[in-house]
């Protein structure tokens, strides 16, 4: 309930959160396909990175395969689509990947050998099966007031 | 005999030439390292068959004589022979500057140099090499508290001695890890010998010596400050014993891998098909590097000659690559058998003998490394009383005891 | 948090259950959308996944026999799925997996096999590796961990298959499954990331479409497996047995 409750905080913060993204002191970050992480984006900001450690020892050393934060989904959320139907790598200068990273100039190496752009066969599933956030949000407020009802 | 005077070497205009020698090999060496670093390895003529290449023999030799080149102190304060007191604070900074200098050819061969961080943090203790991480961490200090208690003023002479014997066991076990990095490579048949730990040591004694002897030179002689003929003299015959115990181990390894069935290819390869590693096996390690500086140094009418035995000292650096060269590049070079009673071929060059011509960005990192040696030791004789101001036979007298000598 | 798995690949969000949403609470959100992996939660496979389990021990069985000289199948199909290739530089260029040809000195039998990395029970290449990051997982998959791989090819120097192969030049077009880059060392990773999902590496599966099925893949732990019948049933040799590394790839009529 207390996950629910949060995921919903969430969407409204994000709504806002977009309204007054001219304040933020950060870089403007490129928009995400997909749903939004429920721990919030000041969580993921300031965690991604342990969190993509942590997983990646999972995958690798211990065969886990179904980790919170993988490359891959990064990825496969951030990258934008190009005029050309085309996903942009996220390394690219200003992509998801990259812009706070020049902005805080940090560099990372990931990108030397996991591949920047996503499959795009599973860009269009995501695209597919996404519902736009206006319908998830009247989903989750109508799922909030069956919470009630119990 | 007078009390020792060591004086800081002082940086005269007879160091131009050979200041600008050195920093030319410096910036060689830094294109070198960006070449590898932006377009890979590609850039070198090493590959997947033979995996190190020139910058290892570089390396090698380096971090082989920075142990060797602590034997004149070691001599001075464990064995007690206060007539190598004077020149124990060179051999001490000599070793640093030595391992300083092998350390970073490689790591700058290092696929991932970026990730140098990783390697001091993650070990595997499984692994002689990261046992080596100590091992080479543990020298510098270890090296470095040794030149401190040698130059604190009022220590007290136990001290230099203890912590000299504690340095001189840190570089037995220096050598016998390097060594082993080879010697316990089971799969190959060119390494795989438990004679690579004594036959390193031994190398150590020989070409650490050797550096060390034209280093003072090169010293002295910009320092304009004397060295006489009879101290080049007993370590030149220091040298001979040395570069017999050697060949005297080169010589077992190879008989005992002789011995053995299994070790007869490569045996025929090295001793007689090897090519270019047949004629750097006996004409470099043995002959230059071993037979012509023996007669050098022991020969009476060369051996009066300072200029012979410092010429010997070259010869044993040169057989120093070339052996290590054998050792390292022929090792790999040769195919390994992994289907024993089988002709091989396949896309992957099973079966036959590995194709190896190191690049010019190898051999720029490599000199690097001895440049950097030479610069840390030239930087380190500049700021700190290194250098005695005389080495002349008469201010070095053998008789004298080792305490009376103990005056900075 | 894992989210239900759907059986039917093209189901739409909306269809889903609120119950099933619910349950599955916002790691909706999160977990979801990994391609391929993740994707189920969506509607992709539903995957075995179980994570390297210490009672399995996957390995091979090749028949050299049914080994046909001028098929390379294994090795197309490896390259193609892990995104390496021959590439004009056979000295510097990555090979996982190699057909290699062998002619017996004394009765002149030909014979053709392919060797990749043998996944050995005491691997020296994990034995000798500064870092750790050459690795044997629990279930006896040899892995280079690339995160932690400083490039110092020791591994290759002790591997007596020359398994290995270190990447010279800076890449691009990675598989999203097989990521690789310059300055690291790798080999074959018995398609690990499909054997996760229950699946089999690429070569046998290719040897398979062949006809030849030279190729077994199977975890020589279980008994009732192919592999562990058929190495039961008939002999079989693994490579250098004197150096006792106990390989996890066999080789019959070798
Ligand atoms: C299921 C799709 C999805 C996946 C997978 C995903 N994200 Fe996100 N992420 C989002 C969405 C949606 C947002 C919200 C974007 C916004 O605020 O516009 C977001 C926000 C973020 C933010 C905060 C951005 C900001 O504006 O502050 C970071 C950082 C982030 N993600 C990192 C990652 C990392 C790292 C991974 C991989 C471990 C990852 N994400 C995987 C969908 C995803
Ligand atoms: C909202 C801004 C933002 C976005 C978007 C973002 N990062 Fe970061 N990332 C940072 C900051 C800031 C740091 C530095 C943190 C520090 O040094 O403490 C960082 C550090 C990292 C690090 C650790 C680097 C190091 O060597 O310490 C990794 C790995 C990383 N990010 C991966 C990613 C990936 C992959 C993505 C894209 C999916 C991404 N980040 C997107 C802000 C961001
Ligand atoms: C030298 C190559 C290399 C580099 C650089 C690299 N990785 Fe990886 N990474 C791999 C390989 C190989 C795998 C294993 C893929 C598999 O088994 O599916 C992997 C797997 C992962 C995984 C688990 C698979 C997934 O995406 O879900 C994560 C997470 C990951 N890496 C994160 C990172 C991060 C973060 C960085 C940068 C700080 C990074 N990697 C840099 C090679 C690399």
């Amino acid at each position: 309930m207390t996950r629910l409750l949060a995921s919903i905080l969430l969407v409204f913060g994000l709504i806002a959160g977009t309204a007054h993204a001219g304040e933020n002191l950060g870089p403007e970050v490129p928009e995400a396909l997909g749903p939004p992480h429920p721990e919030g984006n000041a969580y993921w900001r300031a965690n991604h990175m342990k969190l993509l450690l942590h997983d990646r020892d999972l995958t690798m050393r211990l065969g886990e395969r179904e980790i919170e934060a993988s490359l891959k989904a990064c990825v496969t959320c951030h990258a934008q689509t190009g005029p050309d139907a085309v996903p942009i790598p996220v390394n690219e200068s200003g992509q998801f990947c990259a812009v706070c990273h020049e902005f805080a100039a940090v560099r990372i190496d990931c990108f030397q050998c996991h591949t920047a752009s996503p499959d795009v066969a599973s860009v269009r599933l995501l695209l597919r099966k996404y519902p736009d956030e206006a319908e998830l949000v009247a989903f989750l407020e109508g799922m909030k007031l069956e919470g009630t009802d119990e | 005999m007078a009390k020792t005077v060591y004086q800081e070497l002082k940086p005269t205009a007879r160091f131009w030439i050979p200041g600008l020698l050195i920093g030319a090999f410096l910036i060689a060496a830094a294109w070198a390292v960006y070449q590898a670093e932006h377009y890979g390895h590609i850039v070198t003529g090493m590959n997947n068959q033979v995996v190190w290449g020139l910058p290892h023999v570089f390396a090698i030799f380096l971090i082989v004589a920075a142990s060797g080149a602590l034997n004149v102190a070691s001599i001075a304060s464990v064995f007690g022979r206060a007539a190598y007191k004077p020149m124990a604070r060179l051999s001490a900074l000599l070793a640093i500057a030595l391992l300083a200098g092998g350390l970073a050819v490689l790591v700058l061969d290092l696929g991932r140099p970026d990730r140098l961080i990783v390697a001091m943090t993650k070990y595997n203790f499984r692994s002689i090499f990261a046992w080596n991480i100590y091992l080479y961490t543990g020298f510098f200090a270890v090296v470095g508290a040794y030149l401190f208690v040698q130059m604190a003023r009022g220590m007290h002479e136990k001290w230099v001695r203890r912590v000299g014997i504690v340095a001189f066991l840190w570089r037995l076990a220096l050598t016998t890890g390097t060594g082993s990095i080879f010697g316990w490579l089971v799969a190959r048949p060119g390494y795989d010998a438990a004679i690579m730990a004594p036959l390193f040591i031994a190398m150590s004694f020989s070409f650490g010596l050797a550096v060390f002897l034209l280093v003072q030179q090169l010293l002295f002689a910009l320092a304009g400050r004397p060295v006489g003929a009879g101290l080049i003299h007993r370590l030149g015959r220091l040298l001979g014993i040395f570069v017999a115990l050697v060949l005297y181990f080169t010589a077992i390894q190879h008989l005992t891998a002789l011995y053995a069935a299994e070790h007869a290819d490569i045996e025929r390869f090295i001793l007689r098909e090897g090519g270019i590693y047949t004629a750097l096996f006996w004409g470099g390690q043995v002959l230059i590097g071993g037979l012509l500086p023996l007669v050098l140094v022991f020969h009476p009418a060369a051996a009066a000659r300072p200029a012979a035995t410092l010429l010997a000292a070259g010869l044993v650096i040169i057989g120093g690559f070339a052996q290590l060269y054998v050792i390292v590049i022929a090792g790999q070079a040769f195919p390994l058998e992994s289907f024993p009673g089988y002709e091989v071929s396949s896309s992957f060059f099973d079966g036959v003998v590995a194709h190896y011509s190191p690049s010019l960005v190898e051999l720029a990192l490599g000199l690097g490394g001895i440049a950097l040696a030479l610069t840390i030791t030239a930087l380190g004789a500049i700021v700190l009383r290194i250098l005695p101001q005389e080495l002349s036979d008469s201010a070095l007298d053998p008789t004298a005891t080792a305490a009376s000598s103990n005056a900075a | 948090m894992k989210l239900p798995a759907l059986k039917t690949p093209a189901k739409d969000i909306t269809e889903i259950s609120r119950r099933e949403l619910l349950r599955s609470g916002a790691a909706l959100a999160t977990v979801a959308l990994a391609p391929g992996v993740t994707l189920m939660a969506f509607g992709g496979t539903p995957a075995a996944a179980a994570p390297a389990d210490p009672g399995r021990r996957w390995g091979l069985l090749i028949d050299v026999n049914r080994c046909a000289s001028d098929c390379d199948a294994c090795v197309r199909a490896c390259s193609e799925e892990n995104g390496w290739k021959l590439d004009g530089n056979p000295e510097t260029d990555a090979q996982w997996i190699r057909k290699v040809d062998l002619k017996d000195r004394e009765t002149g039998r030909e014979v053709s096999l392919p060797v990749m990395c043998q996944h050995c029970e005491n691997p020296p290449c994990v034995d000798v590796c500064p870092t750790g990051a050459s690795m044997k997982r629990a279930d006896g998959i040899v892995l280079v961990d690339k995160h932690v791989c400083i490039g110092c090819r020791y591994c290759m120097m002790a591997c007596p298959f020359k398994a290995r192969s270190f990447i010279h030049e800076p890449l691009e077009g990675q598989k999203s499954h097989a990521p690789r880059g310059k300055g690291t060392v790798e080999s074959c990773t018995l398609c690990v990331h499909r054997v996760d999902e229950g699946g089999t590496p690429a070569c046998v599966e290719a040897c398979g479409r062949t006809g030849n099925g030279a190729m077994i893949f199977g975890d020589l732990n279980d008994p009732e497996s192919e592999i562990s019948r058929r190495l039961a049933d008939y002999p079989s040799i693994t490579l250098r047995e004197d150096m006792r590394l106990n390989p996890g790839v066999h080789y019959s009529n070798l």
